[in-house]
Parts: C-alpha cells; structure tokens; sequence
C-alpha cells in the first residue's frame, strides 16, 4: 500500500527547547496509526505538525519535511487553508463550535465548498450519518450543539472533521474526556472511518491502541523509538524501552 | 459577643440598605421635583419639540432625539474599532500587545473636560474644515437626509465622534478579556477546519464570548448616555430638533449642566422631568441588558 504520510527528519523546537529528533515515520493509506508514549513525549507535538496548526504560536518551529502523497505540505507554497481541509483534527476535549448541531457541520461546507441549501443539507446529514450520531441528533438539529453530551459532542466534531471531505483524520486523544460506553463507540466508529480516510490517533490508552490501529509507533523523549505493525510491536516488540512501556512498567 | 454580632450584622445591613435607598431617593426627589412639569405638560412631555423659557413651554423631544443619536454615533464608531483593536492585541508580541493596551486603558484615565477641551479646539475646527465637507462633497453623503451641508463643526456627529473615543477602553478592555478566556482548543478547531483569523473571530470567538462583549456594549452604552461635561462642549447647544448629523443640537445631560443655574419655577420642574427621562433610559437599559444576559444563559444550555 502507497504511503499517504512520510515525514523525513522532522526536527520541532519550542524556542530554544527541541522538542522532537528526527522523526521519520510512513503511515499507510486507509489505515490506523497509533501513537503511543509517555506524557510530554511529543506524541502531540507531532501530530500537530501535519495540520500546521503549531504555526498560530510564535516561536515555534520545524525543519524537516512532512510528505502528504508525496507533497511537502511544510513548503511555503502551500495553501494552508485548503491543507486544514484535507487534515481534520480531533482534540482531546470535544470542541463543538457554540452553534447549532447542524451548524456545526455546515460550517466547514460553507468555508470550502459552494453548495445549494438541500446540497448542505444532504451533506450534514450525511456527515452525522458517518459519525454514528445521526439518529441521535436527527430531531435536535437546531439546538445547541453545546447541550449534546460529551461524547455526542466528540462525535460532533468528527462529522465536523469529515463533512469537508479530508483524506486524513488527526486524533489527540479523542477519548481521553470520554466515558467507556461512549469510547466505545468513537472505537468502532474509527475503524468504519478507515475505509475512506486514514487516520492518525495518539493514544494513552494501550488496549485502545491494540484494539483498533493497524500499525503502531512509540515515542520517547522525542525520538520514535519503534514503529511496526502493531500485533507484532504488541507481542515481540523489539526494543527493550518499548516492552517496559507497552507492559506497564513505566509511563 | 453575640451582642456583638448581631451590631455587626445590623452595620453590614444597613450599608446595602443605604444604596437601595439612596437608589429610590433619587427616583421620589426627581419624580417629586418634576411633578409640576409633568402636570402642566403631561406625557406630551416626551414628543413636544418646543423648549422656549420665555413663553414657559417646555419639551423633551430634542434633548432624547440629541442624547440617542450622539450614543448610538459613539456605539457604531467604537465597537468594530474596539473589536480589532482586542483581536489585535491578544495576539500581538507581548510587548507591543502591553504598550498598546496600555495606551487604550489610558484614554479612560483622561477626565471628560479634557477631552471637551480637545474637541472644541481640535476636532470641532478639524470637522468643520476637513471632515465634513469630505463626508458631504466628496463621499456626496449630503444626497442622503442625515447629512446636512452646513459645516460648523459642531453637532451631533462631532459629540458622537468624541463619546466613541471615550467609551472604546471600556469596551475594548472587556473584549479583550472575553477574547483571551476563549479556550485555545476552541480556536484550534477553528483553525482545524479551515478557518482564517477573521472568521474564527467573526464566527467562534465572537460567538463564544458575545454575552461579555455585550456586558462591555453596555457599560459603554451607558457611559454614553450620560456623559456630560465633554459634550456639551461640542454639541452645540441648541434646543431644537437636529435636522441633520452636522446641525447642533443638545442631549438630556448637557441641557441640564447647561440650564440648571438660572432655572427656577416651571422650567426647573422641567429639567427635573428630563433627569428622570435620563434615570429611566439608563435604567431601561440594564433591565434589558440583565434579562437578555439571562435569556441567552439559559438558551445555550450546559457551558
């Protein structure tokens, strides 16, 4: 399978501080990629890379570059606004904008595409449908998006993040709010999502990351320490760092 | 000691009790003292133009029409300055963010006469020989009703022009606040989506703090309905209906600073009417804006 992702020597700094060495990491299309490691390793920092989304704060910065089919998206060339659009975001918190839930999900339609009222409105339901939240919202669409609850809301936000038809999904966390029937869910939604996008989770939750990606990556102090299919990183990992944090034993 | 207690007690009530009575002394001595206006006049009162000390016939028309114009002049010229000059500064190098904001929060630290001062010998000369001539012959607003094309340099646009000065650090240093307690992550999604810096703001934040902005609106608002001194320096000072923006004209607050002195009998009892017409307006004003607050924090559910 052809790599979707392919950052080759990224480098991240916060001011003086360097946060990341030399990351090189493929993900490969139509799969999950899940990041695991310590707190304040730079499993976020990372992920934040692909989106661009680091560039809003002053005195950060990357070398390096990330290769999105092939495209270095950190080139100055690129247009960022359309590249946030092909990589929706999902963040540790659900973050429904403070409007209606169809709003919600109209929103980005408006931003990217021109479309007639019943082209939105076949959108946004399409989009609640591939959330999993359609049936739940379908009668409370005018209402705020903010009386939802949290994991109505998480899933909000990723009809949000698919409604503008991006290729790839970005997940900080998604569940880490979340209680475990509705992690559930979000679980199972993101493996139907893989069909059509491919996905980039980090993760402190070890079983989830066992449960539903493909292929694994573990970071540590910056560095990626391991990357591998994740049955084989589970059962044999090859560094010795990687088994003390995959069994528990620091972390 | 609980003898004690109970002295303290009745000392804390009786300082709330003093403001709620101070509050309800002003309503009974203004409502008393304009009773005779109220009784000649009746509630025409409120629609009569006619103000002539002479024939002993008075009307408050001019001064509401002058006191609503100059403050929503000021509202309309301060709030989209105050909201980009708050987006600007809570994203600006610290530095520049600190010497700025300053500078804004300073102009609230100017007193009104000054800022009467600067307009009489600033900017009422500045508006007659180069504003408005500019808004009425070369943007030919003069074609539209509300701009006149006598050029004095005083009136309501100029009042206008210098209450959105004074009322902008007020509503600036709230906006800035809300914008600031926006959650980053709220605004990275916005930013995740697609958006750029003016529709997250416009869109998100914007939204997401519109009950404080509107808090800060009406402090601004209300500073505007009655601030005096600085506009009555610049109004012009006539007690009849303005016919345009550029004509004088006078507000509740400066036809009272300006009249009280030499006013006795039936005209006295007049500007008492006034005042009372200024109390209920401000008044008005924060019932509304204390039960709209109310209405859209119950709407918008949890959060």
């Amino acid at each position: 399978m052809p790599n979707k992702i392919e950052t080759r020597n990224l480098n991240f700094y916060y001011g003086p501080h360097q946060a990341l060495f030399d990351n090189n990491l493929s993900v490969e299309k139509n799969t999950i990629m899940a990041v695991i490691g310590p707190s304040g390793c730079g499993k976020s920092t990372h992920l934040r890379i692909y989106n661009r989304i680091f560039e809003l704060y002053r005195g950060q910065r990357v070398t390096g570059e990330v290769l999105i089919d092939g495209r270095n998206i950190l080139d100055d060339s690129v247009d960022v606004l359309d590249l946030r659009r092909k990589v929706g975001m999902i963040f540790q918190k659900p973050t429904p904008f403070p409007m209606s839930v169809f709003d919600n999900v109209a929103y980005p339609l408006k931003l990217h595409f021109k479309l007639s009222k019943s082209e939105t409105a076949d959108r946004v339901e399409a989009a609640l449908r591939g959330a999993s939240i359609w049936d739940e919202v379908k009668n409370k669409l005018r209402s705020s998006g903010l009386a939802l609850s949290g994991g109505q809301q998480q899933r909000l936000c990723i009809a949000r993040a698919i409604a503008a038809e991006p290729e790839i999904l970005l997940m900080d966390e998604p569940t880490s709010a979340i209680d475990p029937v509705a992690t559930l869910k979000i679980e199972e939604l993101m493996v139907e999502l893989k069909r059509n996008f491919t996905i980039v989770i980090v993760t402190h939750n070890m079983q989830q990351a066992a449960r539903i990606s493909d292929n694994t990556a573990f970071f540590y102090k910056g560095t990626i320490i391991e990357t591998g299919r994740t049955e084989e990183m589970f059962t044999h990992p090859h560094n010795p760092k990687t088994e003390e944090y995959i069994t528990g034993r620091f972390g | 000691m609980l003898k004690l207690d109970s002295t303290f007690r009745w000392l804390c009530f009786g300082a709330a009790a003093f403001a709620g009575l101070l509050l309800l002394g002003f309503f009974l001595q203004l409502a008393l003292s304009s009773s005779a206006a109220w009784r000649e006049f009746g509630l025409g009162f409120l629609v009569s133009t006619e103000w002539d000390p002479v024939s002993n016939v008075y009307g408050a028309l001019p001064s509401v029409v002058g006191t609503l114009l100059t403050t929503a002049i000021a509202l309309v010229l301060a709030l989209p300055l105050a909201f980009s000059a708050a987006l600007y500064l809570v994203d600006a190098k610290p530095w520049i963010g600190a010497v700025l904001g300053h500078a804004i929060d300073l102009l609230a630290a100017i007193p009104s006469v000054i800022y009467g001062m600067w307009g009489l010998f600033v900017l009422a000369p500045l508006m007659q020989t180069r504003i408005q001539p500019f808004l009425a012959e070369t943007l030919r607003l003069n074609k539209i009703p509300f701009f006149g094309d006598d050029y004095n340099g005083f009136g309501i646009l100029t009042a206008g022009l210098i209450l959105a000065v004074m009322i902008l650090p007020y509503i600036c240093a709230i906006m800035r606040d809300v914008f600031r307690m926006t959650p980053p992550m709220l605004r990275e999604s916005a930013f995740g989506v697609g958006c750029t810096k003016w529709e997250t703001a416009k869109d998100i934040v914007l939204r997401y703090g519109l009950r404080g902005i509107l808090g800060g609106v009406f402090i601004g608002l209300g500073r505007a309905l009655g601030e005096t001194m600085a506009v009555l320096f610049v109004i012009g000072n006539l007690m009849e209906m303005p016919d345009s923006l550029f004509s004088g004209a006078t507000t509740i607050a400066s036809t009272l600073a300006n009249n009280f002195a030499e006013a006795d009998g039936l005209q006295r009892s007049a500007l008492f009417a006034l005042g009372l017409i200024l109390l209920f307006m401000s008044f008005g004003i924060q019932v509304l804006a204390q039960s709209y607050l109310h209405a859209t924090s119950a709407g918008r559910g949890e959060k």
